[in-house]
């Protein structure tokens, strides 16, 4: 196993007129992972992930995927023929059926796997001889997933792979994920929704307005992250509680709600020097710091 | 065997896992020489990354809880005489403190008591040793 990221972007941005969609994107994603692009709508993962594929071009910045320049308009059919792509809207040639679609994608893919193809048939439930356009969002959906996990990729990246799926169909798309990941599929999927991210990811990298706002591994969130209330016979000032790794600082009246990425005990100790007189620690979950990276940039 | 893991506690998922494995092993819901199900189908069956079942496996492995074999899959290997036996022991002396308090009640004296004691305890080596 190489530890070569499968992706790697350094300083990318991407303009339409005066509106920045990506700014100074360096991304580094480790193979064998999954790892979760995380977002509010409109923050510019689709915009990350068009220009990881070479659909559209970068206004300034390089980047490589799997080896090759994703601006580089040779390398970049290269790099499509190696990569497996579930599009936001799920594109698929309306006028053909399910049957028909997967006859016709199937060889372009020399290591297509029949037996994924029949697999997912069966859990997806679609129907073969339906038109695709008539076909219900969700399972559009599924068939697109079909289509891009059927390929067996080295890479598969997905652009909010649960949109439009109902619980159940999410639980499949999770499921198949995980099943792609265990035989050595990186996967890098964009999502806004925290409950799938936290279940499957390895890594997140948190995008807003189009900036990297933090690019850490979950279980070491789940070590680290933790929120301390404090409460004080009288406030004492921000700074005196500002240690290495706070990220966050509440005060109301005499209390004191601290978040901090690390160092949890250091700030802990600060606090009984300063003569806090209750110190409570509870974890964080990704819900809160996202939403709290969020609101508070 | 059944894990519930919960990705919004403040906990690694790999940390949960493991304590989950071992705390089945110690109440004996998981044995020695017990089968695991294999990376890819315990994460697809929790839904949880490959890479947190194989780091909680490979951890457990160095603890010498588990055993991997390549290509089968994971045993429990319990190598934790060190608490068994305490625990054995423990048992042991509940036993043999009844077993007293009957043996004085019919009127046995504690010298008596300690000849039986020893006769027995050389009788099966005896006997083992002759075959």
């Amino acid at each position: 196993m190489t530890n070569i990221p499968v992706i790697e972007t350094n300083d990318l941005n991407k303009s339409y007129g005066q509106v920045a969609a990506v700014r100074a994107l360096s991304l580094s994603i480790n193979p064998h992972q999954i790892t979760a692009f995380l977002g509010l709508n409109g923050a510019g993962k689709s915009t990350t992930i068009r220009m990881l594929l070479g659909m559209i071009r970068p206004s300034s910045g390089t980047g490589k995927v799997l080896g090759h320049r994703i601006d580089d308009a040779n390398e970049s059919v290269c790099l499509r023929r190696k990569v497996a792509y579930v599009s936001e809207n799920k594109q698929l040639y309306d006028y053909m059926t399910v049957e028909q679609i997967i006859r016709f994608t199937r060889p372009f893919y020399p290591d297509w796997s029949l037996d994924r193809e029949r697999r997912l048939l069966k859990a997806y439930e679609l129907p073969l001889k339906r038109r695709i356009k008539s076909l219900s969002k969700g399972m559009r959906t599924k068939l697109a997933l079909l289509l891009a996990l059927a390929r067996k990729a080295e890479l598969l990246i997905l652009d909010e792979p649960s949109e439009g799926l109902d619980p159940i169909g999410i639980e499949l798309m999770l499921e198949s994920l995980v099943a792609q990941n265990s035989e050595g599929t990186t996967v890098f999927f964009s999502s806004h929704q925290i409950p799938e991210v936290e279940r499957i990811a390895d890594h997140v990298c948190l995008l807003h307005q189009g900036s990297l706002v933090l690019d850490a591994s979950l279980d070491d969130m789940r070590q680290s992250y933790r929120q301390i209330d404090l409460v004080f016979p009288s406030l004492p000032n921000e700074s005196d509680v500002r240690v290495a790794g706070v990220e966050s600082i509440r005060a109301s009246g005499r209390q004191m709600s601290v978040v901090v990425s690390r160092n949890a005990e250091m700030l802990i100790e600060r606090a009984h020097d300063l003569h806090a007189s209750s110190v409570e620690v509870s974890p964080i979950g990704l819900r809160e710091i996202f939403l709290q990276t969020v609101r508070g940039s | 065997m059944l894990f519930k893991l919960n990705p919004s506690a403040g906990q690694p998922l790999y940390l949960q896992l493991m304590q989950q494995i071992r705390h089945a092993v110690e109440k004996g819901a998981l044995q020695q020489g017990d089968q695991l199900p294999g990376i890819r189908t315990l994460a697809e069956e929790l839904v949880i990354s490959p890479t947190t079942v194989a780091k909680a496996y490979s951890e457990l492995e160095h603890e010498g809880v588990l055993e991997l074999r390549q290509g089968s899959g994971a045993y429990i290997s319990v190598k934790r005489r060190g608490l068994s036996q305490m625990q054995r022991v423990h048992e042991a002396s509940k036993q043999v403190r009844q077993l007293l308090s009957e043996l004085r009640e019919v009127g046995l004296t504690e010298d008596a008591i300690r000849r039986i004691f020893e006769a027995e305890l050389l009788y099966p080596a005896e006997v083992l040793s002759k075959q």
